[in-house]
């Protein structure tokens, strides 16, 4: 057990390291000057020399290299260069809008999706699982944004329940937050909730045709104990699976979705940085999300361990 | 009245017909076996009984138990009936258990659904079951996981499952034939005094005439869904009234007929020497630093083998005989000794300088399904090993050479032109040994050839073995755990045992006559037909 | 003496396409795509009107018979600027699948092959690449060298690398141990020859239903790009971004959000319908009642 967790973990930090060669390469090699990029052409070459001054881009590769990866480590990642301001307060600013945004988004696909994989495997063959299969097919192939403008259309334009974009703040009072992103949250949901059903579904087949399902029906054991207590377990393994793809594509999302609904978000923040050419904070913002994924994962990883016993006494 | 009375039983999948008016009875106490090579509808009469059909399938006809209308049972009932009174064991242990529950848990479940006890008490009785069959506390706690058990040692789990609340009535389908003989002579003993202590009804259902006779008061012989004989056993199978018993019977003791290469036998070098020859595996991780022992699947073997001789290697499963196997065909480097092969060294020599040794060493394996690629046509799956040729043939050489193979092993030259899965096991097991000799080799190492195919086709492919080796010459390694096999094709045999070759000489001597341990419990576990009936002639009288 | 199933039962061609055609999800998804493909390629030579011509006299038209679909806010023809679309997210998703599958395949079944450190390798490679959603990679790609068409199908190309390397390398390590393989090993084969001759064949079917699904995941990425301005620019129609230019007319003129969006979805949806159809065809396991 402690082996497999060690060696998890041990390759979630790797990837991690490589991860940030990956960002510092491409964000801080590959465009040769950086500060001549984020100022333009236009600009003198007095400004650039002090922008490369404070960005300490006339120290050898490697030493800034370390210095970014260090200052990531103690959560200094610069300072931003259009707003003025550490990135880090940028982030802790946008951060408390993209993460209960991402983490509502996840709790709703899990609680629609994975009852009904359940009731559709349980009905195999019939209409009501044509029915809502047919419907997480539509759900897989509609994009978020889309779905989002339709949400917008209906419930804040037509029926007017709730605001169309933007974001009161916390400041404001749980209720109107929470309200404003409702509907960001359900569209984020909706199209991975049909993904995780489907999965639920056939992982759900799969494992109801083994033969130890067979072995605990020749116990007596009625048709929904045995979905429960048997078949539901094993085919948590791949659903976790997807559960931990699908947290990457959430964050993902997060990015469309705060700009389809105005919320100033970890996703408006770089979308914003990219047209303002803020190299520090696009790397900052893509390092932290990447370095998001990749403890999910880990946290997967370490779920499965848990669902599965052989896991947990070989390796 | 029986306890389990079947009377003019019909099923259908579908569209197609299963069984068709089927009549069996079982009193309690009583061991009734069934009979029947693979497709004869066995499994299906057992899942009837439970009511575990498939979807699609209807049957008719009556099914009564201890009073019971099963047909008309709701599943309600059914529920209530299996598990407590009317248990089940399946063929393969490896699978039918939960991999993600204890032992325990699974044990217990049956218990506590229908006794309604409590948690502690139905561990309790868990224990107590697990005991029973040879699973001790000591060593097996109920926390134990399934995939922490050996194969045996999970059958006996599902024994204990099925037999927790001493049901009146058990249901065994293949419950050994995934298991090595020492391990199936084991299991029947327990199934046998299970039924005893209890008085329990059981059906066994095997495609082995020898195990049933063993073990059975009455048999059944079912073939393409329909009983053609059935009976007391020993009367029978002596009697053999219906020609399909009569041929099941002779199949399953079939021997070849053959003569000792008495020319070949007198050469002085040999075809195949093995040296010294070890196979160690790096032992499992015991923490982050350390590891356990590394594993010595082959241990220090040393064997020849003349030309146009055949010799069978003998053991349990997990006795290391594959691995040695997989070493002389150099599919598998030894981590110790060397094996000269037509007096070169093949130990260490790479793919291209390994050519000439390929060419005139071939190999035919168990799984007649899984040896050929499913997209290739028969002529291709042939033809495969013509790459070790020097010269490459031009396509009519290569026609040529796959039509005179295929006419060898018994099949048309018009085959070649088909998917492997136009043909049924045995067919696909001529094609097999096709392959292997389409190079004229002077060695063919078979790997358990005949042990998944059924009794009468095992016969035809077993005379095709003998027949190839009079003609052709060729010499075989037989890798088997069947003795009747080893008995019927083979001159010379070895008897391995956890890696090491413990005993070995001519093979009649040898399974007649053991000395070792290994050999001991090897012929005393095989089910032998004559033996069995002879027994059970005796015991009535 | 266990009967294993033959679970790879050779199709023939012929029997492939009579079995596909009685299946409804293939019916249905073949046809969306055909009509899709169709619609993209009839583009190249005539659409009802010009989608470079900017009628402002036209501007903002509902849907009516001069205008299917309506016209946008420069007065150009919805329809014809969703055929001319369809370009886009079709060369850019086949593209992608291109690259993924290029890459991703022979990475999967080298692993497989070789097992050990380079299996090992593969892995954590994969484990890095799948750290960057397509959209980050966009994102960062964008911040660089300014959006285009080219980043999207770079990034998206990407993650489409680790998705078949891993799913071949799954299909090719279920393959390896199985007898034919070691048959072949024994006829003096050596391992690229054998993934060419006999891994690839029999992995085939998997990477085709997985082509599908990318093929499918890649419209919806490009979409979403596109949308951020992130993918193909104006004035080259594309399907998110006539979404973005629709969402600000919102209030007057929804229809303009609509058929886009329909575009999209239908054509996921056949390609996803696709690819069921086709996976239900060559591997009926699930399909069987128990």
């Amino acid at each position: 057990m402690t082996a497999y967790l060690l060696k998890r973990f041990l390759i979630g930090a790797l990837t991690l390291v490589f991860a940030s060669l990956v960002v510092f390469s491409v964000l801080e090699i590959l465009p040769g000057d950086p500060a001549r990029l984020m100022l333009g052409m236009n600009a003198s070459e007095e400004t650039v020399q002090v922008l490369r001054e404070q960005m300490g881009l006339n120290q050898p590769l490697l030493l800034r290299y370390f210095d970014w990866a260090g200052g990531l480590l103690t959560l200094d990642f610069g300072k931003s260069y259009t707003y003025s301001v550490p990135v880090i307060d940028l982030i802790a600013e946008r951060v408390v809008v993209s993460l209960p945004l991402a983490i509502m988004a996840l709790f709703l696909s899990t609680v629609i999706a994975i009852p009904v994989g359940v009731f559709a495997a349980q009905r195999r063959g019939r209409t009501a699982d044509t029915l809502s299969m047919g419907a997480a097919q539509i759900g897989v192939a509609i994009p978020n944004f889309w779905f989002a403008l339709i949400l917008i259309y209906i419930f804040a334009v037509w029926l007017r329940l709730v605001p169309a974009g933007g974001f009161p703040g916390w400041n404001a009072g749980v209720w109107p937050a929470f309200k404003a992103l409702i509907l960001p949250a359900v569209a984020l949901a909706l199209p991975q909730a049909a993904i995780l059903a489907r999965v639920t579904r056939s992982a759900l087949l799969e494992v109801l045709g083994e033969d130890y399902i067979r072995t605990a029906r020749a116990k007596g054991m009625p048709r929904s104990h045995v979905l429960w207590r048997h078949a539901l377990r094993n085919a948590m393994i791949p659903v976790l699976t997807i559960l931990g793809l699908q947290f990457a594509f959430l964050l993902a999302g997060t990015i469309i979705i705060e700009n389809v609904f105005y919320l100033p978000g970890l996703g408006r923040l770089i979308f914003q940085a990219i047209t303002q050419r803020d190299l520090i904070v696009v790397e900052s913002v893509v390092m932290l999300l990447v370095a998001t994924v990749i403890v999910v994962n880990l946290l997967v990883d370490l779920s499965y361990a848990i669902v599965d016993p052989r896991l947990r006494s070989r390796q | 009245m029986s306890l389990l009375e079947i009377e003019n039983l019909s099923l259908r999948i579908g569209e197609t017909p299963i069984l068709k008016d089927v009549d069996l009875t079982i009193g309690a106490g009583e061991v009734m076996g069934l009979v029947g090579e693979s497709g004869s509808g066995k499994s299906m009469t057992a899942l009837t009984v439970m009511q575990l059909l498939p979807n699609a399938a209807s049957a008719e006809g009556r099914v009564s138990f201890d009073g019971i209308d099963i047909l008309a049972a709701t599943e309600d009932r059914m529920c209530q009936l299996r598990g407590d009174d009317i248990g089940m064991v399946f063929q393969e242990p490896m699978t039918a258990l939960n991999p993600v529950k204890t032992i325990g848990e699974q044990v217990a479940e049956g218990i506590r659904w229908h006794t309604r006890v409590s948690r502690a008490e139905a561990e309790a009785r868990a224990r107590q079951i697990l005991d029973r069959v040879g699973l001790p506390e000591q060593k097996f706690p109920l926390s134990r996981y399934p995939h922490q058990l050996s194969g045996g040692q999970r059958q006996r789990v599902i024994i204990a499952i099925a037999c927790a609340l001493k049901p009146k009535l058990l249901i065994a389908d293949e419950p050994t034939t995934a298991l090595d003989v020492v391990l199936q002579a084991q299991i029947l003993e327990l199934l046998r005094d299970l039924v005893d202590e209890n008085r329990m009804g059981l059906l066994l259902i095997s495609h082995d005439l020898a195990v049933v006779t063993q073990m059975a008061d009455r048999i059944t012989i079912l073939r393409h869904g329909e009983v053609t004989e059935a009976g007391e056993t020993a009367l029978t199978l002596s009697k053999q009234a219906h020609p399909y018993t009569r041929q099941l019977a002779l199949a399953s003791t079939h021997v070849p007929e053959r003569r000792v290469l008495s020319s070949l036998e007198g050469e002085k070098k040999p075809l195949l020497d093995v040296q010294n020859i070890s196979r160690a595996y790096a032992g499992q991780r015991l923490s982050i630093f350390r590891n356990a022992e590394p594993f010595r699947a082959v241990d220090d073997v040393s064997f020849s083998i003349s030309p146009g001789q055949s010799t069978a290697l003998v053991g349990r499963s997990g006795c290391g005989k594959s691995t040695l196997a997989r070493m002389i065909l150099a599919l598998d480097r030894p981590t110790g000794g060397a094996i000269r092969f037509m007096g070169e060294t093949l130990t260490g020599k790479d793919e291209a300088a390994l050519k000439p040794a390929r060419r005139n060493m071939q190999v035919v394996f168990q799984d007649p399904y899984g040896s050929f690629n499913p997209r290739h046509k028969v002529e291709r799956l042939i033809s495969e090993p013509l790459h070790l040729l020097e010269k490459q043939p031009s396509a009519a050489e290569r026609g040529e050479m796959v039509a005179a193979a295929l006419r060898e092993v018994g099949l048309r030259p018009e085959d070649m032109d088909k998917y492997s899965h136009e043909f049924s096991g045995g067919q696909r097991q001529r094609l097999s040994i096709a392959r292997a000799i389409i190079t004229r080799p002077k060695l063919v190492v078979a790997d358990e050839p005949v042990s998944a195919l059924d009794v009468s086709i095992r016969a035809q492919i077993l005379d095709l073995f003998a027949d190839l080796n009079q003609r052709l010459g060729v010499a075989y390694l037989f890798i088997t755990h069947d003795l009747t096999v080893a008995r019927a094709i083979t001159d010379h045999v070895m008897i391995m045992h956890e890696g090491k070759i413990v005993e070995r000489g001519p093979t009649g001597e040898v399974l007649d006559h053991p000395q070792s341990e290994a050999a001991k419990a090897l012929v005393a576990a095989a089910p032998d037909l004559h033996r069995a009936i002879a027994r059970r002639m005796q015991e009535q009288g | 003496m266990t009967l294993p199933a033959a679970e790879f039962e050779r199709e023939t061609f012929g029997s492939f396409v009579a079995k596909a055609f009685a299946n409804r999800s293939f019916i249905i998804g073949f046809m969306i795509t055909a009509l899709i493909a169709g619609m993209a390629l009839l583009s190249f030579f005539w659409t009802p009107y010009d989608v470079t011509n900017l009628v402002v006299a036209d501007r903002m038209q509902p849907p009516s018979r001069t205008h299917l679909f309506g016209t946008d806010q420069f007065g150009r023809d919805v329809l014809s600027m969703i055929m001319v679309g369809s370009r886009n997210s079709i060369a850019v998703a086949f593209v992608a699948v291109g690259i993924g599958m290029g890459l991703g395949v022979p990475l999967g079944c080298w692993a497989a092959a070789r097992g050990g450190f380079v299996d090992e390798a593969v892995m954590r490679f994969n484990d890095l690449v799948f750290a960057f959603p397509a959209l980050l990679s966009a994102v960062m790609i964008t911040a660089i060298f300014g959006p285009g068409a080219i980043n999207a199908i770079i990034a998206i190309g990407i993650f489409n690398i680790p998705v078949f390397a891993r799913v071949s390398r799954a299909g090719a390590l279920a393959i390896w141990p199985r007898e034919f393989i070691l048959a072949a090993r024994a006829a003096g084969k050596g391992k690229a020859l054998i993934t060419v001759e006999h891994i690839l064949p029999n992995i085939a079917n998997l990477l085709l239903v997985q082509g599908t699904i990318q093929f499918a995941l890649g419209i919806l990425a490009e979409a979403g790009l596109s949308y951020l301005g992130l993918g193909a620019q104006p004035p080259m129609p594309s399907w998110g971004r006539m979404l973005f230019d629709a969402q600000t007319l919102m209030m007057v003129a929804p229809y303009l959000a609509l058929f886009p969006g329909f575009a999209i979805v239908i054509t996921v949806l056949g390609l996803n319908l696709l690819g069921d159809g086709v996976s239900d065809v060559l591997d009926p396991k699930l399909r069987r009642q128990r």
